[in-house]
């Protein structure tokens, strides 16, 4: 069998879009057992103190309320012990929910009102009455950039500081200096569908149906916090409507939903309202990042450096790791990265795509623009100049890069040399119009992950992984690969994820579900495939009775002799004869623990930005994004991937900005008219093209990961655009038209 | 929300009846703002009285030649309606610069007049806000207050009047019409509004149960040389930072008559009058167009964050009146 996948990669449909458009794809909030009730949280208006009384009496007198809890008489939790791998909770700030009367950060639930219809639930969440006893807080990182400390929670793999060279005796030496602060502004995810959950209890059992991005983490953290046996845990979720990483932890509501739910005796169903998005389920929180660049007059880069810091909350810690993309982009002898944290009153900040790349793109990628006008170079050929043939800090080589293509590819596409290299000089009649690059990278990341693959006596096979799709076409893919490997078409394959009863596997998360279970899927297909040879070569009544296993290749729904394709059997009739019974194969991700190379998909963004000089509107005109990400499993979904990525950057540079008021912690922007993401308008053209490559080292089935990339780089193409059409630099992000005018 | 009864209109008469009945009443349009604002308990109703079966949907002309638009004709209906593309342009360009093409076709006219402000602290149902409950204070003054008013405001509110139609209706001197408990009576669109002085719960002239039956463009052939000009973050789907309705008749190269009627920046749908007079007279052209910006910004009082606000609403008014001065 060859390692080749050659009809895996087709821009087929999604195998669940028919499911999605005619609104037959149950999402968890659309689950509605028997005697369902449902919850509203009241969240707390002050950032720290204490809820000094709470007056539940006017909610609990109105007709279908069946409870309102409060940290007086909620059920007790216990709290999730740290993920041993990332060393923080899977469930940060769970222990406390309606646990005591302190208040830790603006938006923490104070009660839970259940009510037999959701009108009536929210009808008196409003009549829940609390006073609070303030106390002084502090919310504004800007304020506080004093107090950054290291992270408590460093890691081996990923850690917080990185040095190689001595920088500080480089970058003094170095003839071309660039130091720069930047900020980027807090975002919240905002995926179009908002978290939810449906616990229903069985006994001792529960059945939790969640938003989610990981069914094994959700069941592992109910299991800890409610002190169940994680295997009285059932978590499904059949659809996710996007997640961008705030549903890849298990979230306190999510806790308090099965908790109330045994509580009351009752099914529980607990949906967040858009403006609870802003407070419930993390953020990428804001960054401020000083970069120093040091090079040589011709434009060889001597000295690189990228400090950062991210507000934390005081409860809970999340890195932002910012120096990722600094500490291994580019060349350089001497290199430093490091990212201290700021504790602070607020809620705990969580992954947001590509969390580190790409707020460290942002600021590190501008910087570079920066040093390439500097030492005179066009932004590209300062980039080819300074290109990192191996791994500048881990002393690795590539398992594959093809980023140089991507450059190539990308600026003939987009049309670069075009470009009039003066900033300010190219207009279309009003607009200044800029063109802006920049370059794009996203680990390969791999989380365990076990998958299952059955055909049944009508010839059509089952692919089940306890995986989950958030909406990123996890069920064409793994339908596709396993297809591929039993030679069936899609249509006789069907995939069933999303529930952690099936093989376990990780979070879809870090761009990690394809290559780790698609390895699975892989693997599971193999053996299958490899069961049905040994059935059909060991039986006498099959036409390929004494074929060595090496010699029988599928083809359509078959088995055949490799080098005679007519001496072969159906899998119907392989089966018929073994008793109908089906036949499973089971497969796992298998990890390289050597790893003699560092994984990493690269890609080149280009974008043209129009910037009205009066109003100081910068708005992108068109962008393209060539990327190499290892082998794709779907051209099509790939493409949807790069593109999302890439205007997920836009939202970065232009729009997006979570506001406080840090007079009492209030999150200002709460809903999607002050909280601005792009709409069409603002992506009137954004393509990007899939450069061919090939890597044998990443895993099972060669991918890369194709989620995050496109986000990374995409901000810092848009605000250097904004530059060259302005020769305006604004540092502190998103460049509002304030900022320009 | 809170639980509220909902009855569809029989007839003006008696919704007006209805309304004015009961002190936690009200009429529902399109719902758009209303049901919005109930969702986020910020207004409370015990009865709606659905208005929209009553026949308050047409467009026709007045026999002065301008134009009757019922309360109910929706906001896109409106907008594509041949005489007003044609006769009020500015009006069309500003309907369908707001919200979405979803919501435009269901918010009507009437319901565009009531529009509540986005103010962040009015919609957010907890902070001190005096338009929400009278006497706790204005969290937005020192606040985040980025897209608040720079013009009509007071120590008590800042709040930006969010409408796109009103500034249109307000350049073309419309007249609004309306039915009360004590008759009927018609209201120039000027005196429809109010800035929030130390009341700015009240937001209107209207008497409680007093219902919006139509609006009336009066006749204005210089209408036609109108432009409705819109400033945002966004490309689409935003309110609006800065925008302006603007209107010029130009006779023998002299501006005979002119309109500059502002939005986004102030606390009511702002009709630059003074602005308008400085430039009757004047040839047309950057050196008068300049001038009047700087004069309709007279009197602006910026807080912490909405400072950007005075030069860019100078420079759309600038920018309005060139895009009409250069119309055939």
């Amino acid at each position: 069998m060859s390692t080749q996948l050659p009809s895996v990669g087709k821009p087929i449909d999604r195998v669940d879009g028919r499911l999605k458009v005619t609104g037959k794809a149950r999402f968890a909030a659309e689950f509605n057992p028997p005697g369902l009730v449902h919850g509203v949280l009241v969240q707390s208006t002050i950032a720290k103190g204490r809820v000094a009384e709470i007056d539940t009496a006017a909610a609990e007198k109105l007709p279908g309320v069946v409870a309102v809890l409060t940290h007086k008489n909620a059920p007790k939790l216990k709290e999730v012990p740290p993920n041993p791998r990332s060393g923080s909770s899977q469930s940060p700030g769970t222990e406390f929910q309606l646990q005591d009367d302190r208040v830790r950060y603006f938006g923490q639930n104070v009660a839970l009102v259940l009510a037999d219809t959701l009108e009536r639930a929210q009808d008196a969440a409003a009549r829940v009455k609390v006073r609070y006893e303030k106390e002084a807080h502090a919310t504004d990182p800007t304020a506080a950039l004093d107090k950054a400390v290291p992270p408590k929670s460093d890691r081996k793999d990923e850690p917080a500081a990185v040095a190689r060279g001595d920088f500080d005796t480089a970058f003094a030496a170095a003839p071309v200096r660039i130091d720069a602060t930047f900020t980027t502004a807090q975002e919240n995810h905002n995926p179009m569908e908002p978290h939810a959950t449906v616990a229903v209890w069985d006994g001792p059992k529960v059945t939790v149906y969640d938003a989610t991005q990981y069914v094994s983490g959700v069941q592992e953290s109910v299991a800890a916090a409610l002190d169940v046996g994680r295997d009285d845990v059932r978590v499904v979720c059949l659809f996710t409507g996007g997640g961008f990483g705030c549903k890849g932890n298990t979230w306190p509501h999510v806790i308090l939903a099965a908790a109330a739910a045994r509580h009351v005796g009752r099914p529980v169903k607990l949906a967040l309202t858009r403006q609870q998005m802003f407070t419930s389920v993390g953020y990428r929180p804001f960054t401020s990042q000083r970069v120093r660049l040091g090079a040589t007059k011709d434009g060889t880069l001597a000295a690189v450096s990228l400090s950062g810091v991210n507000p934390v909350a005081r409860y809970g810690e999340f890195t932002e790791l910012v120096g990722s993309v600094a500490r291994m982009m580019y060349a350089a002898p001497a290199i430093a990265v490091a990212t201290r944290v700021i504790p602070l009153d607020v809620q705990v900040p969580t992954y947001m795509r590509a969390p580190g790349e790409s707020t460290g793109s942002l600021a590190f990628e501008v910087a570079v623009d920066e040093m390439a006008y500097a030492v005179g170079l066009d932004p590209l050929e300062f980039r080819l100049k300074n290109h990192a043939d191996t791994h500048p800090t881990e002393d690795k080589p590539w398992s594959s890069k093809s980023l140089k293509e991507c450059y190539r590819i990308g600026a003939e596409k987009f049309g670069w040399a075009k470009r009039d290299p003066k900033p300010g000089a190219m207009r279309d009649g009003r607009l200044l119009v800029g063109y802006g690059m920049a370059s794009s990278t996203y680990p390969v990341h791999l989380f365990p992950a076990k998958a299952r693959v059955t055909l049944a006596a009508d010839g059509t096979a089952t692919v089940e992984s306890g995986t989950q799709d958030l909406g990123t076409g996890s069920y064409t893919i793994f339908t596709q690969v396993a297809a591929e490997i039993l030679g069936l078409p899609v249509e006789k394959v069907r995939c069933r994820i999303g529930d952690s009863t099936l093989p376990r596997a990780g979070v879809s998360g870090g761009s990690s579900t394809a290559g780790s279970v698609g390895s699975a899927v892989r693997a599971a297909a193999e053996e299958l495939r490899d069961k049905l040879v040994a059935l059909a070569t060991a039986d006498a009544k099959s036409p390929l009775k004494g074929l060595k296993p090496e010699a029988v290749v599928v083809a359509d729904g078959r088995l055949v002799a490799k080098d005679d394709a007519t001496r072969g059997e159906a899998y119907t009739a392989i089966l018929a004869r073994a008793g109908k019974k089906p036949v499973t194969g089971e497969g796992e991700l298998k990890q390289d623990r050597a790893k003699k190379f560092d994984s990493h998909a690269f890609g080149a963004i280009f974008a043209e930005v129009g910037v009205d000089p009066d109003f100081g509107t910068a708005r992108v005109r068109r962008m393209f994004g060539a990327f190499a990400a290892g082998r794709i499993l779907n051209a099509k979904t790939t493409r949807s991937q790069y593109i999302g990525g890439m205007i997920f950057g836009i939202g970065t540079a232009l729009l997006e900005h979570t506001v406080t008021d840090h007079r009492t912690g209030l999150i200002v922007t709460r809903e999607f008219a002050d909280y601005l993401v792009p709409v069409n308008a603002d992506a009137p053209a954004v393509d990007a093209v899939i450069v061919p490559e090939e890597d044998p080292h990443t895993n099972g089935v060669g991918t890369k990961g194709v989620g995050e990339i496109g986000n990374v780089g995409s901000a810092a193409a848009v605000a250097n655009a904004v530059f060259h059409a302005t020769g305006k630099r604004v540092r502190d992000f998103p460049i509002t038209l304030d900022k320009l005018l | 929300m809170t639980p509220f009864d909902y009855t569809r209109a029989e007839g003006s008469a008696a919704a007006v009846k209805q309304v004015s009945g009961s002190a936690k009443a009200t009429f529902l349009g399109g719902g758009t703002c209303l049901i919005d604002l109930m969702k986020l308990h910020v207004e409370n109703h015990d009865l709606l009285v659905d208005i929209t079966p009553l026949p308050l949907d047409r467009i026709e002309a007045t026999a002065g030649g301008g134009v009757r638009i019922g309360a109910n004709v929706r906001n896109s209906e409106l907008a594509h309606d041949a005489t007003i593309y044609k006769n009020y342009p500015a009006l069309s360009e500003a309907l369908l610069s707001g919200a979405s093409p979803q919501l435009r076709n269901m918010a009507t006219v009437g319901g565009n007049l009531m529009q509540r402000t986005r103010c962040p602290y009015f919609r957010n149902g907890f902070s001190p806000c005096n338009k929400r409950e009278p006497k706790s204070g204005c969290a937005a003054k020192d606040g985040y207050n980025r897209s608040h008013a720079v013009l009509g405001v007071s120590e008590h509110c800042i709040a930006t009047h969010p409408s796109d139609m009103c500034v249109a209706l307000i350049a073309f001197d419309a007249v609004v019409k309306t039915h009360g408990p004590k008759g009927e009576r018609a209201i120039p669109i000027t005196d429809f509004h109010l800035v929030p002085g130390d009341t700015p719960d009240r937001e209107t002239v209207l008497e409680h149960g007093e219902l919006i039956t139509a609006v009336e463009l009066p006749a204005a052939p210089w209408a036609m040389r109108s432009h409705y000009l819109k400033v945002r973050d966004r490309a689409s789907y935003e309110f609006a930072l800065a925008s302006a309705a603007v209107a010029l008749e130009v006779v023998d190269g002299v501006i005979k008559t002119a309109r500059v009627a502002l939005g986004g920046v102030a606390t009511k749908p702002w009709r630059a009058a003074d602005a308008e007079k400085s430039l009757v007279g004047q040839k047309p052209g950057a050196p008068a167009f300049a001038a009047t910006a700087e004069m309709a910004t007279k009197g602006v009082a910026p807080r912490q964050f909405n400072g950007f606000k005075v030069a860019l609403v100078r420079r759309v008014i600038v920018r309005a009146l060139e895009t009409v001065a250069a119309m055939k």
